[in-house]
């Protein structure tokens, strides 16, 4: 293994750990993507041989793309591992989605108040998440142990000051900690891992024909009978693949031919365009990833 | 800046050119900017990056929209948005926190901590530094060598950064002149020659134009150095900590079953193998290494930098905060140490008040015994200090409750580098670097004492214990204390009171009424109270104590069970109307300063042992109710 990648690993497997030794009730948040799914492989490495010393938390918003889900129940079936689905009641109740609600309503009510609940009803302490700071500029800015204050909010400008690695994990009742054990890697250092660990990820990643609609000048792939089209759109068969994975009405595919993660990296080396530019939610207006993250968005 | 393709010597990777899996073979540096508020900082790395083809396409097209709302280049791309990712930095125009930024060349991969420049920002950049290994520090041309300069120079030192690149920035705008650059280098060498810095590179720049950024300028033929980005990509990161003594501190233990009992943690220094034997800190006990566990299972050796887990041989007490040690070079244990504490929190640090210390994964309660000095950052000279502000820098001496295996921070982070936490609200108030220590551990022992405590309350028939009193002027503690004093002593009780008042007019008559003062009247108070409880009395003390930290710092002096805290709850209009003796009239006329309850914080007590309402009851009520409470506790026979 190159030798930034076991650095970064080893870094994140000492992250891990002081969640574990400094929380009583931590969860994994696993979304299904590659992230988590790194996250979830060095999570492992970390207490081996014993088992994940804690549950894996997956928030469903109902809208996530099937062959995500069939990855994540066949993981966990896999592996063996206690693994926790939540979707919130309420918006189901009140048939909140996307297509109906526009990306806003939909990932406030079905990710981050879901999210919220969740992590109240199980007593949550600590939520591991596989942000990266590569991402988006206010995640730039985001400490590796982040603070969240009764009502899970993140208070950009009193952040406390990590040094060295040493994590302050003390949180007050009512209080929890957001953990991101991946915040020095990038996004060519995950697919660099994914190829020298060989770690299997959702199909969704690589290039295959898929049935796609354009749509604001996104490609958006008709997983499911709820896409409804509007007029003059059709659906084409395109070679596409997706750079990130969340709810499938929301996230643009890009063209392309990679097939493999080799195809993936070499893909990276010449892109000229950012990794979460298919995310329909981050487009709104400058400044809104700060926005939903005081909220208490992942 | 045109540059020949042939002559450009960095590792810069252009489009259509693949990478593979040997992309880094240089490894992470990680390095941070140090720079005034208008020195170009943000600027030099957004186009560093830019320049290394990191700035996706999409973030150019918003940096351009970006650049034309918030701007100040006139509408050109104005790099330092990419860099000030919170929304009220781009309002405001400054970074007010450290950003992370990831760029690579086929080099090497970098990691910038792009901290803010202001001096209330020194917490910031102190964060950043315990990251790095190399520093840039920016100077503007036009100005020269500023105070900021000196300070950042001083912080780059401090924190044991070796590596440190110079750039003179703005050198479009003093006409690429030599003499100036030159003048300007000259001053800086004279000033790292008197703060000892070691590898110093001063390379002359346009940050706006990208003058000597990546390449050499042709608009400074005069300058035959290396480029910024040349001097990045070949600083040698030869992992020093391979030649230092094994160390392992423990994080946590790993117990899958009766028969596997791990110790994880990530190796600090040195090299491990199989059949070691290795001296387990604190205890001192020697034992062998049975196996070790990598990232990739079982393996023979593993050094500095990998995270394992490892089993031993004996089955000895080892846990988190353990750490295992080459036996013939393990680091010094001790409760007293010199340290150099940086400050970070808007409450300033007080001498004797207690915080959590946390030092990788060693914890325990420190105390600042004695503030030796605050430095100056741009001078480094001494000043003397009682109490240290937010982002000022203090040579302390510290104590702490328990022996703590440490090292100077000059030859281990991982053993000299901690961070203080205020144990009200946990945030994370200093940190601090050890210097050396004072005196080893094990040369300390209390002196034991014949007669036990609980022997002599035995004779006495009651258990000692101290009843604290807390409660703004006027709130009756005094005649409660009284009261209550005499009612013990008839029912044949050994009892004392200590009064705010009294112990104020001779124990501590060299105290005033600062913060830190405070807190020192009341720790002599906490101590003076404990010795009377060994002494077998039930202890009365009646004290306004007003900071829910010192209270508890009193309440850790004794054993579990011993101490109450009686908060006496009378409302403050109550207590300034009694104004017993005429205190709250001088505060309204201005003749009083730092008045608990008018002008300086009553922190009111969160979970108190009994609360008496003093506004609404009698204080015989009231004594009546504490005397209750001792039955209850079988703290005075029924």
């Amino acid at each position: 293994m190159p030798s930034h990648l076991h650095d970064l690993e080893a870094e994140s497997i000492h992250i891990l750990r002081e969640v574990a030794a400094q929380f009583t009730r931590p969860v994994l948040l696993y979304s299904i993507g590659k992230d988590s799914t790194v996250l979830l492989h060095l999570a492992i490495k970390a207490f081996a041989p014993a088992r994940l010393p804690f549950a894996l938390l997956h928030v469903d918003t109902g809208w996530k793309f099937r062959e995500m889900i069939a990855f994540r129940d066949d993981m966990a079936r896999r592996l063996g591992l206690d693994l926790i689905v939540y979707t919130n009641a309420d918006g189901v109740r009140d048939g909140v989605g996307p297509l109906t609600h526009g990306s806003e309503i939909h990932t406030d009510v079905m990710k981050t108040q879901a999210l919220r609940q969740a992590l109240d009803i199980h007593s949550i302490d600590a939520a591991i998440g596989g942000a990266r700071r590569d991402e988006e500029k206010s995640r730039a800015k985001e400490r590796i142990f982040s603070h969240r204050s009764a009502g899970h909010r993140w208070d950009a400008k009193a952040q406390r000051p990590e040094l060295w690695n040493i994590y302050n994990g003390r949180i007050g009742p009512g209080e929890s900690m957001r953990v991101f054990p991946l915040s020095n890697w990038t996004e060519i250092d995950v697919w660099e891992y994914i190829a020298c660990e060989d770690i299997a990820v959702v199909p969704l990643y690589f290039a295959k024909l898929r049935p796609i609609v354009e749509r604001q000048g996104a490609l958006i792939m008709v997983d499911d009978a709820r896409f409804v089209l509007q007029q003059g759109e059709t659906v084409r068969q395109r070679l596409v693949r997706f750079r990130t994975l969340g709810c499938y009405p929301l996230t643009g595919a890009i063209l392309s031919a990679a097939g493999s993660v080799a195809d993936i990296v070499a893909e990276l080396y010449t892109s000229r365009s950012s990794e979460r530019q298919g995310r329909l939610i981050d487009g709104d207006r400058t400044g809104s990833m700060e926005a939903k993250k005081e909220e208490g968005y992942f | 800046m045109g540059v020949d393709p042939e002559a450009d010597a960095s590792g810069i990777a252009r489009p259509g050119q693949t990478g593979g899996l040997d992309a880094a073979p240089g490894g992470v540096l990680r390095f941070l900017t140090c720079g005034s508020v208008d020195d170009g900082k943000s600027t030099l790395i957004g186009r560093l990056i830019h320049d290394c083809g990191g700035i996706p396409y999409d973030a150019v097209v918003a940096l351009a929209e970006d650049s034309r709302k918030f701007g100040t280049t006139g509408g050109g791309l104005d790099y330092a948005l990419l860099l000030d990712g919170l929304t009220a930095e781009r309002e405001q125009g400054i970074t007010i926190d450290v950003a992370y930024r990831y760029f690579a060349t086929t080099r090497r991969k970098f990691i910038v901590a792009d901290a803010p420049g202001h001096e209330q920002y020194t917490r910031n950049m102190v964060t950043a530094a315990s990251h790095c290994d190399a520093a840039i520090v920016l100077i503007d041309a036009r100005k020269g060598i500023l105070r900021q300069t000196r300070r950042h120079s001083s912080i780059v030192r401090l924190l044991g950064i070796r590596h440190v690149v110079i750039a003179i920035n703005k050198m479009d705008l003093v006409g690429y002149d030599q003499p100036v650059f030159d003048r300007i280098a000259a001053d800086y060498r004279a000033l790292a020659a008197r703060s000892d810095l070691a590898d110093i590179s001063i390379v002359p720049i346009s940050a706006v134009t990208g003058a000597n950024l990546t390449a050499s300028a042709i608009e400074m033929p005069w300058y035959r150095g290396p480029s910024i980005l040349q001097i990045l990509e070949s600083i040698d990161l030869h992992n020093d900590d391979l030649a230092k003594p094994f160390q392992l501190p423990i994080q946590i233990v790993i117990r899958p079953d009766q028969g596997f009992r791990g110790y994880a943690g990530t190796i600090a220094g040195g090299t491990l193998a199989e059949g070691d034997r290795v001296s387990v800190l604190p205890s001192g006990v020697q034992t062998t290494i049975a196996s070790i566990g990598g990232t990739d299972g079982p393996c023979q050796s593993a050094e500095a930098g990998d995270a394992v887990i490892v089993t031993l041989t004996d089955e000895i007490d080892v846990g988190r905060g353990s750490i295992l040690s080459s036996p013939d070079a393990a680091p010094e244990m001790s409760d007293q140490f010199a340290a150099d504490i940086v400050w970070f929190s808007n409450q300033p640090l007080l001498r004797g008040r207690p915080y959590l210390l946390q030092m990788g994964v060693q914890s325990c309660i420190a105390q600042i015994g004695d503030i030796k000095h605050v430095i100056d950052t741009e001078t480094f000279e001494p000043r003397s200090a009682k109490s240290i502000a937010i982002n000022a820098i203090a040579r302390c001496n510290l104590a702490t409750s328990k022996p703590l295996a440490i090292e100077p921070y000059t030859t281990s982070r991982e053993l000299g580098g901690f961070i203080l936490i205020d144990r009200t609200t946990n945030e994370t108030a200093g940190a601090g670097m050890i210097a050396y220590s004072l005196r080893r551990s094990q040369n300390v022992h209390w002196l034991g004492l014949g007669v036990s405590k609980e022997q002599r309350a035995l004779l006495k028939g009651q258990k000692a214990c101290c009843l604290w009193l807390t409660g703004l002027s006027g709130s009756g503690k005094s005649t409660i204390a009284v009261a209550l004093d005499k009612r013990l002593h008839g029912l044949g009780h050994h009892t004392c009171v200590l009064d705010g008042d009294n112990v104020r007019l001779g124990l501590n008559r060299d105290l005033g009424f600062t913060d830190a003062d405070r807190v020192e009247n009341i720790r002599r108070v906490a101590e003076v109270g404990r010795l009377m409880v060994d002494a077998g009395l039930i202890v009365i003390v009646s004290f306004i104590s007003p900071f829910q930290a010192e209270r508890q710092l009193a309440r850790e002096r004794f054993a579990p069970g011993e101490f109450l805290e009686i908060y006496v709850d009378t409302p403050l209009q109550i207590c300034e109307h009694r104004d017993p003796k005429g205190l709250y009239k001088k505060v309204r006329a201005g003749l009083i300063q730092n008045f608990t309850g008018i002008s300086s914080p009553y922190e009111p007590p969160q979970a108190p042992d009994l609360r008496l309402a003093g506004g609404e009851s009698t204080a015989d009520a009231l004594v009546e109710t504490v005397t209750e409470e001792l039955l209850r506790r079988q703290i005075i026979p029924s």
